[in-house]
């Protein structure tokens, strides 16, 4: 594809004024899909998961899933909406084969959620208030794959092929209001508002908000205005932006080449764009026009969703902590450094952590080991390090070296050991035999030896050079092959060597 | 009442994905218009105070526990496919994804 | 034996019960008279005949074996094609949907065969139950036993058809505009619309959602409770399905064969839907039907309904806006028929259009393209919009009509039966014939349609309609049983043994879609 002349983007805010907006669709982590019973997991072998009402066969009727309303609650809740006294679901109607019923059910003007605000913090703690025009439900498309061709995308196939699992699985589309006065943070607004949408729905425990896995899926919205206009420019709607720095780059992209072909003189057309994680360009797709007209009307086939506000007011009270609050509280409360919490943050550990304090450990410790060895093993694992092993193992861990049953460097054998499935901390020090030698009998014998072995150094330890006695601690640790506390070892040392006659 | 036309009866048959012939098209446009003519008769008591009813007879908050019960098997699912490949549905080249 | 078949399911019940006569007698008896008549009168698309024997063997078998079964247990029954079954195709008379066995069957279908009915068969219909003649079904029309010149009512002619030409004692339809009532009524027979929700729409084809429901189709008012019975209730697979407890219908039909059952009851007669353009022997026996009422103790007032005016119109715009969205899904990817366009590229979009042309008949075409125009933007408030609150106007007057009376009645159908293609060429006039059955599938009441003559200008059968308020399915039957038991103790038997006789030699010159 033909790379697209961009401007600087330092010359782009000089010229024009960037209006952001996203539409972030979060995929609900239920056990059964939005309109009918059939599991809510789309790993598993294509069209496993469907029945008559997600194939759209003829006769099939959808069943509104309880739960997916009380997640979406819960959500709009935590994005400070206005719960809808009633709301109710409508058929947004056009052909996709990806779409059984060739409609898809969606809330339109009567959404579950409505008027919310969200503040996030931009790193260099620019706060940015957004505003949520509404989250509403509907449900996903099954899933395409192109073949024939040469790229695998769409254009140029040959054919396609349908697998509906993922069909009808609820999703919750938070839709902002128009975001002015980003200025040249915009690129840094997106990324930081979807990582808070992120964070708030994994919070609530609403969706598994794994963007690699497009849980959580970004439309972002950017037009341009010439500085001094008052008027919105013609915005294009960048679809499925599904990473935090593949949201960034695509805003900043889009300023970019907008900004270029408005200076050259040209026109914005209003269309669908499609981001390009490799090339980090974004190409025109739909342009929107008349012909999108999807005859929207209420969803015969279900009635309304009045929610009481009982019902509402019980599952705000379910509501975890605001996660901007809650590591604000946290940091206050380990005394973390900025750069020591942060990396903790970007490494999203702060859960982890957290439960390793609960069970008992110190947060420097428990930050230590989390961001250090454990993150180590993840990565080269491929996995996060929460799967590896449960935070009171690693609290278990840490008590046994603070108690002096392991040094650091046992302590890593240990945790390779609970990873390994050895078992709890303490019985792979049994199983493998890792604990510090803490009987004195042992290492005394041991020092004797060494002494008697080096009468030179004995003799300076006597005449009171103590730093001579690093030759015989040296010594001594190796004949225990490491399982001997150092320091332990360095006070009998001393002690031997004064008593020894 | 807002006339109707052959390109407008074309609009909507491509919006219904009906391939309609041009003697389909002519032959539509009249008994619409028609049709239009009689129903549209409708709006002289819609009046603003009247409320709609899409159900008639009201409930709301009919909801299912997410409980999970068995899908169809992928030979039930696929039986009626005029096309398939493996486990899914073959389609025809798609034009562009919305 | 040739008996088996002029039987009521409630006398039939009985004999199987008794064991007097066995379910594989009494379907084979209905099997073959199928497959004598139905050549002419063609009420079936698909006829299972070794499926029907094997459940016929298995219930008699489950009774021989001493098992207490359900009251219609053993008896044979026709379901309308636009129902899922999961043994026998179910192409709601259209071409798009040919040969097309689901995987599931419909919830209705599921209570048939747990209470042991036997399914016989699927029943001819107007293509996607949009008509009221049948004349619009793929697979050629369904001929008024009455008459084979004549239309059967639609678009659940075919059902109607089978239960008055004796093929099946019992039938399976849908109602969204009038489509059991309707056919009842040319039919000689009865058909019910229960209550909107009564009755579970899961695995019933969609026309207009907010509109179907299905319903019983019989020869008698307490066959069509009994079958009541055994299909109505709460069904979680479908949302707007009531969660009532229903009283017995069965016990409510009994209630109105004793003596005094219309005493006191207050009948209103609905001033808009019995004045011009009912043609006059069916104004005639309906006035005599009012005399009868009147004469047993029943009080007769008239009531006035001023909205039902725009009740067709209403319905002209929400039947097809409904219906464009739920035909969309016949698409040709998952199931149904495939057609590729003559010329040009191989498209999914091309294929879908020229799927859609191919396998939709013209009346489908144009209720789906009017119901793409009625929702489309800019013109939504106008129809839709304003059809919705007609909808509301029309509640209104049934409400303010059923403060004052128990029941409203009126004809069934303008006319009797009328001719194959007297109203084909002109959709508006097709569309005015259900003018007595909308007001009710607007305002989701429960209708019946039962027979309560012969015109005397042309010697077809004539219908009442009775109406309750909604949830009150029960009040249906006392009233319906009642006035059929006068009217048959007036007749001296019942209307359909006057109907003439079907004969296998009988060959009805017109082939299929010859009209
Ligand atoms: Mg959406
Ligand atoms: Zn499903």
């Amino acid at each position: 594809m033909a790379q697209a002349d961009l401007m600087d983007f330092d010359k782009a805010l000089e010229l024009y004024e960037p209006v952001l907006g996203f539409e972030v669709h979060v995929e609900l982590n239920t056990a059964t899909k939005m309109f009918c019973s059939c599991a809510n997991e789309f790993g598993q072998g294509a069209n496993t998961n469907t029945c008559p009402t997600c194939l759209g066969l003829p006769g099939g009727l959808p069943q509104v899933n309880r739960k997916a309303i009380e997640s979406s609650i819960r959500l709009g809740l935590a994005l400070d909406c206005t719960i809808a006294e009633s709301s109710r679901f409508a058929r947004k109607n056009y052909f996709y084969p990806d779409t059984a019923k060739n409609f898809q059910t969606s809330q339109y003007d009567e959404p579950i959620a409505f008027d919310g605000a969200l503040t996030i913090e931009l790193a260099g703690g620019r706060q940015v208030r957004v505003e949520i025009e509404r989250a509403h439900m509907e449900e996903d498309a099954g899933k395409l794959t192109h073949k024939g061709g040469a790229t695998g995308r769409i254009q140029g196939a040959d054919y396609s092929l349908v697998d509906y699992n993922r069909g009808g699985v609820p999703l919750v589309e938070i839709v902002t209001r128009m975001i002015e006065g980003g200025e040249a943070d915009s690129p840094e607004i997106a990324r930081t508002y979807v990582a808070a949408i992120r964070e708030i729905v994994k919070a609530l425990g609403v969706s598994n908000a794994r963007m690699e896995e497009g849980n959580v899926r970004c439309d972002a919205n950017v037009s341009l205005r010439p500085r001094g206009s008052q008027i919105l420019g013609t915005r294009t709607e960048t679809k499925n932006v599904n990473s935090l720095r593949s949201v960034e780059r695509a805003v900043r992209h889009e300023i970019q080449r907008q900004a270029a072909l408005l200076a050259a003189g040209g026109t914005i057309t209003q269309e669908t764009r499609h981001w390009h994680e490799d090339t980090g360009t974004t190409s025109a797709g739909r342009p929107k026009s008349d012909a999108d007209d999807y005859r929207y009307f209420p969803e015969p086939d279900l009635v309304p969703v009045a929610p009481s506000r009982e019902w509402v007011e019980e599952l705000r009270s379910t509501l975890p902590e605001p996660p901007a609050a809650r590591r604000k509280r946290l940091q206050g409360d380990w005394g973390f450094a900025d750069l020591e919490f942060q990396d903790v943050v970007n490494s999203d550990l702060l859960d982890a952590v957290e439960g390793t304090v609960a069970a008992g450990a110190s947060a420097q410790s428990a930050r230590k080991w989390w961001t250090g060895e454990i993150a180590r093993l993840a990565n080269a694992a491929g996995t996060p390090a929460e799967s590896l092993v449960a935070p009171a193992q690693v609290a278990a861990l840490i008590t046994l070296i603070d108690d002096g049953t392991l040094t650091d460097r046992l302590a890593r054998q240990v945790l390779e050991g609970v990873i390994a499935g050895e078992g709890t901390p303490a019985e792979v020090v049994d199983k493998r035999g890792l604990a510090v030698v803490s009987d004195d009998g042992a290492l005394v014998a041991a020092i004797d030896e060494a002494l008697a072995a080096q009468p030179d150094v004995l003799a300076k330890i006597r005449d009171g050079k103590v730093q001579a006695a690093g030759a015989v601690i040296g010594a001594v640790m190796k004949a225990m092959r490491g399982q001997a506390d150092a320091a332990r070892v360095r006070e009998l040392v001393l002690e031997r060597a004064g008593s020894a006659q | 009442m807002p006339e109707i036309t052959a390109e407008q009866v074309a609009h909507l048959a491509h919006l219904a994905r009906i391939d309609l012939s041009p003697q389909e098209i002519a032959r539509l446009t009249a008994d619409l218009g028609q049709i239009v003519d009689s129903v549209a008769k409708v709006s002289e008591v819609a009046t603003p105070d009247v409320p709609a009813t899409s159900h008639p007879v009201p409930l709301a908050n009919v909801f299912r526990d997410d409980v999970v019960t068995p899908s169809l098997t992928v030979e039930q699912a696929l039986s009626g496919a005029p096309e398939r490949d493996g486990d899914k549905f073959r389609v025809p080249a798609i034009l562009d994804e919305d | 034996m040739t008996d088996l078949i002029h039987l009521s399911a409630a006398t039939l019940a009985g004999l199987l019960a008794d064991g007097s006569v066995s379910s594989v007698e009494a379907t084979r008896a209905h099997l073959d008279h199928i497959d004598a008549v139905d050549t002419d009168v063609h009420a079936f698309l698909h006829v299972a005949t070794d499926a029907a024997l094997a459940a016929a063997a298995a219930i008699d078998a489950r009774r021989a074996g001493g098992e207490s079964l359900a009251p219609l247990a053993g008896v044979p029954i026709a379901i309308k094609d636009v129902l899922a079954t999961a043994d026998m195709p179910s192409t709601a008379g259209s071409r798009i949907l040919e040969g097309w066995i689901p995987p599931y069957d419909a919830t209705v279908v599921r209570k048939l065969r747990e209470a042991g009915l036997v399914p016989l068969g699927k029943t001819n219909m107007d293509e996607f139950a949009m008509g009221s003649s049948t004349e619009h079904s793929a697979y050629g029309p369904t001929r008024n036993p009455w008459d084979l010149g004549r239309i059967p009512g639609g678009s659940g002619g075919g059902s109607a058809a089978a239960v008055s030409a004796f093929e099946a004692p019992l039938a399976l339809g849908s109602d969204t505009g009038g489509s059991i009532r309707q056919p009842a009524a040319v039919t000689g027979s009865v058909g019910v619309k229960p209550t909107y929700g009564g009755v579970s729409r899961y695995g019933a084809i969609a026309l207009a959602s907010s509109l179907d429901q299905v319903g019983p189709v019989s020869r008698s008012v307490l066959d069509a409770a009994m079958l009541h019975d055994v299909i109505g209730g709460h069904d979680p697979l479908d949302a707007t399905s009531l969660p009532d407890i229903w009283p017995s219908m069965t016990e409510a039909a009994r209630a109105g064969l004793a003596d005094g059952a219309l005493r006191g009851v207050k009948v209103g007669v609905i001033k808009e839907l019995n004045g011009d353009g009912f043609q006059s022997g069916v104004k005639q026996r309906f006035d005599e039907a009012l005399a009868i009422l009147a004469g047993a103790g029943a009080e007769i007032s008239e009531v006035s309904a001023p909205n039902f005016e725009y009740a067709v119109s209403a319905y002209y715009l929400i039947l097809p806006a409904e219906a464009s969205s739920n035909l969309a899904r016949f698409d040709s990817v998952r199931f149904g028929m495939r057609v590729n366009p003559g010329s040009g590229p191989l498209t999914s979009e091309r294929v879908m259009a020229a799927t859609r042309d191919a396998g939709f008949g013209p009346e489908v075409k144009r209720r789906i393209i009017l119901g793409t125009y009625a929702l489309s933007a800019g013109y939504y408030d106008a129809y839709y919009g304003s059809a919705q609150k007609v909808r509301t106007l029309i509640q209104r007057d049934f409400d303010a009509a059923f403060s004052k009376v128990d029941v409203l009645v009126s004809p069934s159908a303008p006319t009797t039966a009328f001719k194959f293609g007297e109203k084909l060429a002109d959709p508006m006039a097709m569309y005015l014939n259900d003018i007595t059955t909308i007001p009710a599938n607007l305002a989701g009441v429960p209708g019946m349609g039962l027979p309560i003559g012969l015109a005397p200008e042309d010697g077809l059968p004539v219908g009442l309609q009775v109406m309750a308020p909604a949830r009150q399915d029960a009040r249906l039957y006392t009233f319906g049983a009642a006035l059929e038991k006068l009217l048959e103790a007036k007749w001296g038997h019942t209307l359909l043994s006057e109907a003439p006789p079907l004969t296998p030699t009988e060959m009805f010159a017109t082939k299929e879609g010859a009209v």
